[in-house]
């Protein structure tokens, strides 16, 4: 399968438009949806989702946060992987397989000082996270196996493997669960618990933060990071130009397999509760994150946003419970703002197309000037439809 | 001998619906368009025709209503893929991205559906379907227990399917054509054909497809609907590449894959493996590991249709 992942690569303040068009066409699909299922309460339970999480004050905005860390650091993953041509749709396995061993180093080694016991604990859900997540890799690179189908068969595979040695090792048999972690392996407070009023926050959204700066600066400043998007773009580019394509798709699996793994270690680790269940389900997280960087362009600055867009959306479905609808009209708002966000982007492309379109003079002496002058006329002719529209409807009027 | 029946009744089971849905993405993937989307497609046909079941099964039972149910699969799920054809085919958007979109869509919808309308997310259904023996047929020796004794009509839906794709995609003008759109759309433009028209169809068919494997994988192994399809439209991709995009390797390793997958799910029925110390999660990996194993040697010289997931621009060079 051969696929075109550079018209996610396009920049600029356009993006972020064809990003909100697709927010707002979701967001009607959501509404129609509402409208079609229950017109009576339909618009309250609407007005729920778009104040998501700001309607419980600073305790809604902390629940947000909850919810955006983990998918922000398997955004991330996706998106990582996006970049360098690569569509990691494995991120819930890696992230189930991080998230064992976070807890199985949370319960088991309580011989570490207490001060490092919790980044123990996400170093070794990183290198899980990263192992899992070099399988595809490898095979992609050595064997031209295709990583979507290869990820999705390891998502499985990770998913019945952690439920086996849970069973075997860390395993609470009256509640079908993981057993607690220790004290010293829960993420530290930091003090977050008191400002956002909610147990649950920690310094994982600080962890996530560092995650996009530094995946940020990767993919723009380092040649490291040219070299991966490069072999992204054109295999054989790379190839030719002395790029050894097949150690950089190992690399941008491992690297977005250790982004997802740390996901589930400050999930798991969070402290609130959540324990990693004996279950034939795959994590949702892992899907959760296809969205995000799919709605953030696989940028990571985008994806951070996108993630907290995502929670707070989350946040509000759950809330319309309250009116007897069901949380799912987020995923399928969600899916219609990623089905749209397609072809969003490939209005902006025409946009884009049509306003730089080579200027048939032949000296072009002063570019600027002419670029100035072209959008100057843009307008001119935009305007002047838009006279004309606005003539033809009146003219319209007055025939009826 | 009963043993080698039991497992070769089960493997239909689970290797018909692998089968048909891995021709639908046959169909939609030489004609040019990746359809990632064949889980949600899957998704979608099931959740229609387990509902037309749930809602006419006091009036209707038996060979008829299933058979009926496998229409209104089929065209819920042709009308579902429609919008990954428009996407893709129309908009010229990312095939990855709106197949997921369409992924992700699909069981929200049925879980949204259901619960609004009957309170609860599982679509529960009365199973009259069972066929314990075809008269005559099943009493040929051998052949007889294997394929007709025990079985479902989809069984023999999916066989007939397996005929007609193997017929259409190799014998017909529309296969050529077909199979020229994934190769070569700007040839094929150039000789008349129009490459847009052609697509859709591809992409129709394998909804189509789609939506009847998502029956028939539901039916016989289930008695109700809980908007899954536990990842089976995945598993119908891998044995699209394993089956290398044609029809006859897609027949055989929808049949590897549904043999796998008994020994995953019916072990415990089997006396040698039953008596194995291996743990339950060990033979539900298997057939994701043997996925693996397989794609690993077959993928090296991969026969993928050439423009396969490549908008078609007709103004492109």
């Amino acid at each position: 399968m051969k696929k075109n992942h550079n018209i996610l690569e396009l920049k600029g303040a356009s993006s972020f438009f064809a990003a909100l068009m697709a927010i707002v066409a979701g967001l009607l699909f959501g509404l129609v949806i509402l409208l079609l299922s229950n017109a009576k309460e339909a618009f309250p339970a609407f007005l729920t989702i778009l104040v998501g999480g700001f309607s419980a004050g600073a305790r809604g905005i902390g629940q947000v946060i909850y919810y955006a860390t983990p998918i922000i650091m398997t955004g991330l993953s996706v998106g990582f992987a996006f970049k360098t041509g690569l569509f990691n749709i494995g991120a819930s396995g890696q992230f189930t397989c991080g998230a064992f061993i976070a807890i199985y180093i949370g319960i088991k080694w309580t011989f570490l000082p207490p001060e490092i016991h919790w980044l123990v604990a996400l170093i070794g859900a990183m290198i899980a996270g990263a192992i899992w997540g070099s399988g595809p890799g490898l095979l992609k690179a050595f064997f031209n196996v295709n990583e979507v189908i290869t990820s999705i068969m390891m998502n499985y595979i990770g998913m019945y493997l952690v439920n086996m040695t849970i069973v075997r090792t860390v395993y609470d048999a009256l509640k079908n669960q993981s057993k607690s972690v220790a004290k010293s392996a829960v993420l530290p407070k930091a003090g977050l618990d008191k400002l956002f009023n909610t147990n649950n926050l920690n310094i994982g959204i600080i962890i996530a933060i560092l995650s996009v700066i530094v995946i940020y600066i990767i993919l723009q400043k380092t040649t490291f990071g040219y070299e991966l998007k490069a072999c992204g773009s054109n295999k054989n580019a790379s190839k030719y130009a002395g790029i050894n394509e097949k150690k950089s798709i190992v690399l941008s699996m491992v690297i977005a397999g250790a982004l997802s793994g740390l996901g589930g270690g400050l999930l798991y680790l969070s402290g609130s509760g959540k324990y990693l269940q004996v279950l034939d389900i795959l994590a949702p997280e892992g899907f959760n994150g296809i969205s995000v960087a799919l709605l953030g362009m696989s940028h990571p600055i985008g994806i951070l946003f996108s993630g907290l867009f995502i929670a707070h959306l989350t946040v509000g479905g759950f809330n319309i419970q309250l009116y007897d609808f069901v949380p799912e009209v987020i995923d399928m708002i969600v899916a219609v703002i990623i089905y749209c966000g397609a072809f969003a982007l490939l209005f902006k492309h025409l946009i884009i197309k049509f306003t730089s379109k080579p200027s048939l003079d032949s000296d072009i002496n002063n570019k600027k000037e002419n670029e100035k002058l072209k959008e100057n006329i843009n307008k001119l002719v935009i305007t002047e439809e838009t006279e004309n529209l606005d003539n033809q409807k009146k003219d319209n009027k007055e025939e009826l | 001998m009963n043993i080698i029946y039991f497992v070769a009744q089960q493997t239909m089971f689970f290797a018909i619906p692998l089968l048909i849905v891995a021709l639908g993405g046959m169909f939609s993937e030489r004609s040019g368009i990746i359809n990632i989307a064949l889980e949600g497609i899957m998704v979608i046909g099931a959740f229609a025709g387990i509902a037309f079941i749930n809602v006419t099964q006091n009036s209707m039972s038996g060979q008829v209503l299933l058979l009926l149910a496998v229409l209104v699969a089929g065209i819920s799920g042709g009308i579902f893929s429609l919008f990954h054809a428009f996407a893709s085919i129309k908009l010229k958007a990312d095939q990855t991205i709106s197949g997921t979109a369409l992924n992700m869509f699909a069981p929200a919808f049925a879980i949204f559906v259901a619960r609004m309308v009957q309170g609860v997310q599982q679509v529960q259904f009365t199973d009259t379907f069972h066929i314990s023996k075809v008269p005559f047929l099943g009493d040929i020796p051998v052949i007889g227990p294997i394929l007709f004794q025990n079985s479902y009509i989809t069984t023999y839906v999916g066989l007939l399917i397996a005929l007609l794709s193997w017929l259409i995609i190799n014998h017909t003008k529309f296969g050529l054509r077909l199979r020229s759109c994934g190769e070569h759309p700007q040839a094929a433009d150039s000789v008349g054909i129009n490459v847009y028209k052609i697509r859709y169809a591809g992409v129709f068919i394998s909804g189509i497809l789609g939506g009847i494997g998502g029956l028939a994988f539901v039916v016989p192994t289930s008695t109700n609907f809980n908007a899954t399809v536990a990842g089976y439209g995945f598993l119908a991709l891998a044995v699209l590449i394993f089956g290398q995009w044609r029809t006859k390797r897609i027949f055989f390793s929808a049949f590897f894959f549904g043999i796998m997958k008994t020994f995953a799910s019916a072990y415990s029925g089997i006396p040698v493996l039953k008596d194995l110390p291996i743990s339950n999660e060990i033979y539900k990996m298997i057939p994701y590991i043997a996925t693996l194993i397989v794609l690993t040697f077959s993928s090296k010289n991969s026969q993928a249709p050439r423009a396969e997931g490549i908008p078609y621009d007709k103004g492109s060079r």
